[in-house]
């Protein structure tokens, strides 16, 4: 048997948020966290409220934190993240909690919107695509591949700080996808908006987010880049 | 009325009025939607997900189109033929011709929104090899038509049509979900009721032109690479609401999914040179396919997997699987060309591919039937002469439509293509249609209340079976009865185990009354949308007495031309089985002749 204990919280009905234990019978198996979960909403309580969606790690929808830890539940198996015989289930820190493990993501989703995620060049498009060599298309490696999990921006003390003036490393990183992109000529105006002393320079290079990204992303070195290009900008 | 139950109370509900309403935020969803918001049309988007959660995520090997970068003499028209052939000619030769002629327009404009597809030395769009494709209609050997981004594609389509439709200011209903049509008096829909999952407020969304794109519907299979939210709801919503479903027994059973977890391995592994093994380490796809080997069309490999594994050449301690070989291909090309692959690999079969084979197994994958549509996207249903006739109102593109362009199966690739061309396609008809003016009588009171039934009564039901046990008899009922084998007997079996069960998937009731994120709610929602979608496919594949493609019986094993080269269609009122007409009339090009199937 598993000992979990899980955030609890329904604002109709719970004054504070509680820790509830549950006793899971994993069958000695080294399940994934999800499978857990689904296993007490299944057979202990069907209140509990989590999201999920592709449970491969690729829809970025079950971000928790799990024995103090950010990462995806779908992919985190109980062999990493259990410990002393224990697995205590939090939903991701410094948002605020709607139900359970759910958490309002609408500052997050606010700081992806920011940075304009979307390619901009306004000559007219070709009548195939642009082309674009595949050194070229090789820096967007370990940038693109983000799936808005939230893990990192919650794991960042600057985010818990500063949510709706410091972009946090999803936002950036996405801010620089768009930055490396040969095809993109909006660098002028990206860099513009940027500029300021909370939306990138908030970054201390704690590296919390590049410790949890589960796609094994860099958003601190992404900052970095944007932070050069800022400065050369200056100069 | 039970405390903290929610009434679905039309004088208090509010209503929300859009020119276009898409139902679904995946791939064909935001395509569709990103058409109209250009257009300038107030257009909104109702997702159960936030859009990026959606489906289309998990696309791994990439989209289907000849846009003549690996061979400058490409031609659609090949695409057409594989396609044509891949359907087992059961797909419909006008669409199939639209899909690929206007393919590489709508896979240009998608790199024109920053889609990052890989690259060639050239510069351009880097395509791979997959199952079924062919050059010079089927004489000119194995082509290279699958346009990739690494073998995340489905992740960078859905992420760059989410940004462009941010760039465009669509209006998003995230994480609400739809739960019923709205139809009025004169049979034409005008939009949806739906749940704010959030706060569960009800409000009814109106709208000149409801869209599904639902996706599809895997998770009436006990084992499936779909994600949990694959849950037919698009069709629940229509069988209810007396619209036909479109050949509902063709489902495909993807031959790479890992072994015991169920996640995609993507086609491409093949396309790069992989290959499947059974015990005896043996290739044994070249003697079931001796020019295509293990690319073959998806059906043909599938089966032949299952019958090394019922003939005892099996994997494992058991014998219930095989393996696919990459690790010859090298750890660059593995990791530049399938680096997701090596990841799910790594933590879902505990294996490294760049040091042993994958363990795999068939796995539910797609479905090919679902709502008829025709090319712009109108839902069909047939009127009392047996001919199609146009649902007012209601539009469909994206796995949940059946227009035809996969027939009896689908060729890898052409599903994201399939979405990104119907759901454009969807946009520009609606939008001129709009532009023409689209007069629709308003639902009555009555109308709306008729749609708010269902979550009625959920809401007022004291006492019931839980939904994750229902939902589990559910799936094993479709795994052990409906699988890549069937049988006449076997399936009459199934088909009255689920009679038996829809009364009880009818009483299902809710763990928690409460209003705020109840997923309890929506799951039993979502389970009767699987039942829907579970009976449809049951009854008609007792129907078809022939193999065709997906549709494999082991008491009638052959194609039947004469009696079967058509659609099913059936009929959710008295569960009847149609047959509808498959087109054979493209415009430019001459028709394709059924001829054997082979690979």
């Amino acid at each position: 048997m598993l000992e979990v204990s899980l955030y609890r919280y329904n604002p109709e009905t719970d004054e504070a948020p509680y820790m509830q234990d549950f006793s899971v019978d994993t069958g000695g198996r080294d399940l994934m966290v999800l499978d857990v979960l689904e296993l007490i909403k299944a057979d202990h309580d069907g209140s509990v409220t989590y999201r999920r969606s592709c449970r491969e790690g690729v829809c970025g929808s079950d971000g928790l934190n799990m024995n103090g830890k950010n990462g995806l539940a779908c992919i985190t198996p109980l062999s990493e993240s259990v410990k002393s015989d224990k697995l205590v289930i939090r939903p991701l820190p410094g948002l605020p909690v709607i139900r359970d493990l759910v958490v309002d993501m609408s500052l997050f989703y606010a700081q992806y919107e920011k940075v304009q995620p979307y390619l901009q060049n306004p000559t007219p498009a070709p009548a195939i695509e642009r082309l674009q060599s595949p050194e070229e298309r090789a820096q967007l490696d370990g940038l693109y591949e983000c799936i808005l999990c939230a893990c990192c921006s919650t794991s960042c003390p600057s985010f818990w700080w500063n949510p709706d003036r410091f972009v946090g490393p999803a936002g950036l990183l996405q801010a620089y996808r768009f930055l490396a992109d040969s095809r993109d000529t909006a660098t002028e105006d990206r860099l513009a908006k940027l500029d300021d002393p909370f939306s990138v320079f908030r970054c201390h290079g704690i590296q919390n987010c590049v410790n949890v990204c589960p796609k094994g992303l860099n958003p601190t070195k992404a900052i970095g880049h944007i932070r050069t290009m800022l400065l050369n900008r200056a100069t | 009325m039970l405390e903290g139950a929610p009434r679905v109370d039309v004088r208090v509900m509010r209503t929300i009025s859009f020119d276009g309403v898409i139902v679904g935020g995946g791939g064909a969803g935001m395509r569709a939607a990103l058409q109209l918001a250009q257009s300038g049309y107030k257009t909104a988007v109702i997702s159960k997900v936030f859009p990026t959660r959606s489906h289309t995520v998990s696309a791994q090997g990439g989209i289907t189109c000849a846009i003549a970068s690996a061979d400058p003499q490409d031609d659609w028209r090949w695409h057409m033929y594989d396609t044509v052939k891949g359907s087992d000619y059961i797909g419909d030769q006008d669409a199939i011709e639209y899909m690929c002629s206007v393919g590489p327009e709508a896979i240009f404009e998608l790199e024109h929104m920053g889609l990052p597809f890989s690259r060639t030395e050239e510069g351009r769009i880097y395509q791979r090899p997959f199952g079924g494709q062919s050059k010079n209609f089927g004489e000119g050997g194995q082509a290279a038509r699958t346009c990739a981004a690494a073998d995340r594609t489905g992740h960078a389509l859905l992420h760059t049509l989410y940004q462009n439709n941010i760039k465009n200011e669509t209006v998003f209903f995230n994480e609400w979900f739809a739960v019923d049509l709205v139809k009025n008096q004169d049979g034409a829909v005008v939009g949806v009721i739906a749940i704010c999952i959030e706060t569960g407020e009800t409000v009814y969304v109106k709208s000149k032109a409801t869209v599904f794109a639902t996706g599809g519907a895997g998770r009436i299979y006990a084992s499936t690479t779909n994600a949990h939210i694959n849950t037919g709801d698009g069709m629940g919503m229509a069988l209810r609401a007396g619209v036909p479903a479109q050949d509902m027994e063709m489902w495909q059973f993807h031959p790479t999914g890992i072994y015991g977890a169920g996640t995609l391995v993507t086609e491409g592994c093949r396309g790069e040179g992989g290959y499947l093994i059974n015990k005896d380490g043996e290739r044994f796809m070249e003697r079931y396919a001796p020019n295509a080997k293990d690319l073959a069309g998806r059906d043909v490999v599938a089966r032949s997997m299952v019958l090394e594994i019922l003939e005892g050449r099996g994997c494992g301690p058991n014998g219930d699987h095989v393996k696919l070989k990459l690790d010859h291909l090298g750890e660059e090309v593995l990791e530049s060309r399938l680096p997701g692959i090596c990841e799910l690999s790594r933590t879902f079969a505990h294996v490294d591919p760049v040091k042993e084979p994958i363990p795999v197994v068939p796995t539910c994958h797609y479905m090919m039937g679902g709502i008829p549509t025709n090319v712009h996207g109108q839902a069909l249903t047939v009127d009392a002469h047996g001919n199609d006739a146009i649902i007012p109102g209601l539009y469909a593109c994206g796995e949940v439509a059946c227009v035809s362009v996969h027939g009896a199966n689908r060729l890898g690739g052409n599903s994201l293509l399939d979405l990104v061309v119907f759901g454009r396609a969807s946009g520009l008809f609606i939008e001129k249609s709009l532009r023409e003016g689209i007069e629709l009588r308003d639902a009555s009171q009555t109308d709306v209340e008729a749609a708010g039934a269902r979550l009625q009564t959920l809401n007022d039901r004291e006492q019931g079976e839980q939904v994750a046990p229902l939902r589990h008899e559910l799936q094993e009922i479709m795994q052990n009865h409906f699988g890549v084998f069937r049988t006449g007997e076997f399936m009459r079996e199934g088909i009255a185990k689920l009679a038996d069960l829809r009364e009880r998937v009818e009483n299902v009731a809710l763990a928690d009354r409460s209003n705020a994120f109840n997923t309890s709610r929506i799951e039993c929602l979502e389970l009767q949308n699987l039942f829907e979608t579970a009976e449809a496919t049951a009854v008609i594949a007792e129907a078809r007495d022939e193999s065709r493609g997906a549709h494999a019986r082991e008491d009638f094993t052959e194609r039947d031309d004469e009696n079967w080269l058509c659609h099913s269609l059936y009929h959710s009122e008295g569960k009847k089985v149609s047959k509808r007409s498959v087109n054979f009339t493209p415009q430019t090009v001459e028709t394709f002749q059924p001829k054997a199937r082979s690979y």
